[in-house]
């Protein structure tokens, strides 16, 4: 049976060549996938495993982000007395960290029925561990909080218990917003805390952009939402700011052939546009006052530079070149 | 303990998980003779369903890596080089100066760590995967609930998700150090079947002094490129699982530095709590200044 295929092609031309001249030149048969290794480490294979995570890890980093940060928006927003702002916020929270988040992440495991085993230990040690109980805080504080600020806003229960309703809904507001800054940031330490090259190299900056990302879609999205702000419009000009400079310390602090994922391939489009979108261009929408348009930008960077990390690092741990060069740093 | 039959350690019923004996594999691919029978008697004993047949086309090896479903992997390393005192001879037509081709074939059996410091164990959120009395490193199955985080916290890339429609697919497995044989007196069936005993099962640290002289004996008989894989020196501290490997590390797929990456978590947590910090005092100051 012949084939078309090239390696069994340059099989032939090898017979033939041997049968003409009695010799093969050149070191033996160097065909595709031939006997010498000619590839990095092992014929090329992964020496760490690529992330097995599939498209609702990036949009929880997105929804847990949004939902996080929604959370101190609330808090900043009821301690100067915007409370429509606050409801707003406290929905966005509600939904997108009770609701969509434990949702997305309970979709991802392999098992989804054992879900509840995430929290029959607490491990500091474990970046994981820790964001399966941020989250559960979160949730546990961030609907108690919308419950308690709605009947309070409505004015559902006059006296003392509506005054009593109004410090609970503070109190939960403010523990949601601690454990939302946690929420938006833990999951650079989830990637940064791994043996992906492209992910450990970047663990300062990891938390950062996710952290600061989530602060600017919240704000995007709550301007988008109707809260036509000041303030949301100085946090969407210091989250655009703060990402335009990681755009930067991105290109200065390469690291070669050990975190080419992030420069090179589809993986690396997806960071510089992402990064593009929710950084230099947000700014530049908000400086010539297109809000909506900024909003919508970063919302979309954000969203796509999560997709785009998850991307790095299936590149990065597929490529034992990368795990080899990392060892330098 | 080579050469010793029936009489190694590698055949003996023992008493380590009872005695809380800390024991381990030493991987000798210089006795290695690539016949992949531990390869089928670890699949035979643990029930490992097959994971595709492909003609991969890299020397005699068709299983790839170490994985979900594949817990011993023998290695064939084809590589232009001598091998000890092997003389391969001229390779092209004779009298031809030009055609010394040397040339060597290694095989060898990869396999789980068990290392000291675990990178899956730490990561693991379910508090599935333990350490077993005898140091091994093991996933209790019904616990896992298939999140993949020790998949990317593993420095050897050898846990892995096992997928559909593969039986108990979604959770993580690797090797077992066949922890339900030990429990019961039995060495691990990888160990049991080696007809070479280059895999050796025994107490950790009569393996390291077998490894040790192993090394030595080969060095002194020409295999100058002779030496241990067992990253002590590194956040990983050490392998239970231990090899000896001829030439370096990189060739076999093995990381020559892996860290633990826990060692990362100092760094990333500071970089968390500063956004976290940053984020809550930029925001009360939109509201105090722009309200």
């Amino acid at each position: 049976m012949t084939s078309n295929s090239p390696s069994e092609k340059r099989l032939e031309e090898l017979r033939e060549q041997a049968w003409k001249e009695g010799v093969v030149p050149g070191k033996g048969v160097d065909v595709a996938g031939g006997p010498i290794p000619r590839k990095a480490g092992y014929y090329g294979q992964p020496v760490v495993k690529p992330p097995v995570w599939t498209w609702q890890v990036p949009l929880y980093f997105f929804m847990g982000g949004i939902a996080g940060m929604s959370a101190v928006i609330a808090s900043g927003a009821i301690i100067f007395h915007h409370v429509d702002l606050a409801r707003g916020a406290m929905w966005l929270a509600a939904i997108a960290g009770a609701v969509l988040s434990p949702v997305l992440l309970i979709m991802d495991l392999g098992r989804p029925r054992l879900f509840l085993n995430m929290l029959r230990v607490f491990k500091h040690r474990s970046a994981m561990s820790m964001g399966a109980w941020i989250l559960s805080a979160f949730g546990a504080c961030a609907v108690p909080g919308l419950i308690a600020l709605e009947l309070h806003a409505h004015q559902v229960f006059p006296g003392t218990f509506g005054q009593l309703l109004r410090i609970a809904a503070g109190t939960f507001i403010f523990a949601s917003a601690i454990f939302g800054t946690l929420l938006a940031t833990y999951t650079g330490v989830l990637l940064g805390a791994t043996a992906i090259p492209a992910w450990f190299l970047h663990r300062t900056l990891l938390p950062i952009h996710f952290g600061t990302a989530g602060l600017g879609s919240a704000a995007a999205l709550l301007e988008l939402l109707g809260h036509r702000m000041a303030a949301l419009n100085f946090l969407g000009y210091y989250a655009a700011a703060v990402e335009s400079a990681l755009l930067i310390w991105l290109s200065v602090d390469k690291h070669g052939v050990a975190d080419r994922a992030i420069h090179e391939h589809g993986s690396g489009w997806l960071i510089r546009i992402g990064e593009i979108l929710n950084g230099p261009l947000a700014l530049v929408l908000r400086f010539f006052s297109f809000v909506p348009f900024a909003g919508l930008s970063f919302l979309i960077g954000a969203l796509i530079s999560r997709v785009g990390w998850i991307a790095v690092g299936k590149v990065s741990g597929s490529d034992p070149e990368s795990v080899f060069a990392a060892e330098r740093y | 303990m080579i050469g010793e039959g029936i009489q190694s350690t590698n055949q003996r019923k023992h008493s380590y998980v009872q005695d809380r004996v800390e024991v381990g594999f030493f991987t000798d691919p210089s006795v290695c003779i690539g016949c992949k029978a531990c390869e089928v008697a670890c699949k035979e004993w643990n029930e490992v369903p097959d994971d595709g047949f492909i003609w991969s086309g890299n020397s005699y090896d068709n299983t790839g890596h170490l994985g979900a479903s594949t817990w011993r992997h023998v290695m064939f390393l084809e590589q232009d080089r001598q091998k000890g005192n092997q003389v391969t001879g001229p390779m092209g037509l004779p009298g031809d100066p030009q055609s010394e081709d040397p040339f060597r074939w290694v095989f060898l059996s990869d396999v789980c760590k068990h290392c000291e410091e675990a990178g899956c164990l730490e990561a693991c959120p379910t508090g599935s995967i333990v350490r077993t009395e005898v140091g091994s490193v093991l996933v209790q199955n019904d616990v896992c609930n298939g999140c993949g985080y020790c998949v990317v916290s593993c420095p050897f890339g050898v846990i892995d998700r096992r997928p559909e429609p593969l039986h108990d697919a979604g959770g993580a497995f690797k090797c077992t150090f066949c922890y339900d044989r030990q429990k019961s007196g039995l060495v691990p069936a990888c160990a049991k079947v080696c007809p070479t005993e280059s895999i050796v099962f025994g107490r950790l640290d009569d393996l390291r002094a077998l490894g040790a002289k192993r090394v030595q004996q080969l060095q002194q008989s020409g295999y100058s490129d002779a030496q241990l894989y067992d990253p002590t020196e590194t956040s990983v501290r050490g392998i239970h699982a231990f090899f000896l490997i001829l030439g370096e590390p990189e060739a076999y797929g093995l990381p020559p530095k892996p860290q633990i990456p826990t060692i990362y978590l100092k760094s990333a947590w500071t970089s968390a709590f500063a956004t976290a910090i940053a984020s809550i005092i930029v925001t009360l100051v939109a509201f105090a200044f722009f309200s």
